[in-house]
């Protein structure tokens, strides 16, 4: 499975480490529910290092897609809430 | 749904809207080409502007950075003078100074590191986009309306993740530099509306009362050296005129 860390790079995942990733994600959902800022970030902090950790990092110039894409560890929750709105944190880029 | 597939879900609708417009396979490659030169371009123009904001907080560094040991200096001279009040106003300034300078230092380095990270992103992403340049000419060249179709998604994908990630920390880095830019002005602001009192200029309360201090003593001293030469010319005088 290809996972990006947004903001960083991509990397190739074994099946192992992306359950780990997946129970992590799990529990950061549940803190941002909860709206608590200091453990969503822990948690985000812990899923970027895995995937680091464990993965093996993509070249620069595949064009692969990512099967799941990690957000940033440093988002407040303010901006991750904006993120996840329908306007979303990305903008367009001017014509 | 976790956190890393509502993301995911949030890039992919973000660069579909951007890329899939056309319905012919060849203008959709070329259209998205375009967009991922503007793309560029953009984080270019980002990166230029974290560098001058973090010029402008250096330029302000350096300014207080000359005004601390003169205020240390003049907090000195006040004291000399007996002037408890002024030193007190002096080193006042001086602890703002201060204060403003620790901040500085943590903005500047904030804005180093989203330099470094939008640099990194530029690389990832005119890697791609050169790599998606070779692909689209091969699509064009070598494959049938509906096999480029699926190609064009593949390599589209990839490209389009790239630029929602760039376009992010570009975002990201902009709020960061306006809402630093905002502070900065804030405090030029009320430098010179003189609620803070601009220590950086020399025509201030302070640095009036001090300059008379100073220039007083300037004037005694001189003062003291006239009456000296004087006496001893005069002494001098009355010598010459014993010995004749």
């Amino acid at each position: 499975m290809i996972v990006r860390v947004m903001g960083e790079r991509q990397y190739r995942l074994d099946d192992d480490s992306l359950g780990r990733l997946n129970e992590l994600d799990d529990r950061a959902q549940e803190a941002l529910d909860r709206g608590d800022e200091g453990e969503l970030g822990r948690y985000l902090d812990e899923m970027t290092a895995l995937v680091k950790r464990d993965g093996e990092s993509l070249p620069d110039d595949e064009l692969a897609g990512s099967d799941v894409i990690v957000p940033p560890s440093d988002m407040t929750l303010e901006e991750t809430k904006k993120f996840f709105s329908e306007e979303g944190l990305i903008p367009d880029i001017p014509n | 749904m976790g956190l890393m597939s509502r993301t995911s879900n949030v890039v992919k609708a973000w660069y579909s809207k951007l890329l899939n417009r056309a319905e012919d396979p060849s203008v959709t490659l070329d259209y998205s080409y375009e967009r991922q030169l503007e793309m560029l371009q953009n984080v270019k123009k980002g990166i230029a502007d974290v560098v001058t904001a973090k010029k402008r907080l250096e330029l302000q560094t350096q300014k207080l950075e000359v005004e601390m040991p003169k205020l240390d200096e003049q907090a000195r001279q006040a004291l000399a003078a007996n002037r408890e009040d002024l030193a007190r106003a002096a080193l006042e300034r001086k602890a703002f100074a201060q204060q403003q300078l620790q901040g500085l230092d943590q903005q500047i380095s904030d804005l180093a590191t989203q330099q470094d990270k939008l640099s990194e992103s530029e690389k990832r992403l005119s890697a791609k986009v050169e790599a998606f340049r070779t692909q689209k000419e091969t699509i064009k060249a070598q494959y049938s309306a509906a096999e480029a179709q699926v190609k064009i998604g593949e390599a589209a994908t990839g490209i389009g993740e790239q630029m929602a990630d760039t376009g992010l920390a570009i975002q990201r880095a902009q709020d960061k530099t306006e809402q630093m830019q905002a502070r900065a002005a804030a405090v030029d602001e009320l430098m010179e509306s003189g609620t803070l009192e601009d220590y950086t200029s020399s025509s201030t309360q302070l640095d009036r009362e001090l300059a008379q201090i100073s220039a007083k003593g300037q004037v005694d001293a001189d003062l003291e050296r006239l009456k000296g030469e004087l006496s001893s010319g005069e002494a001098k005088k009355e010598l010459e005129k014993e010995t004749k």
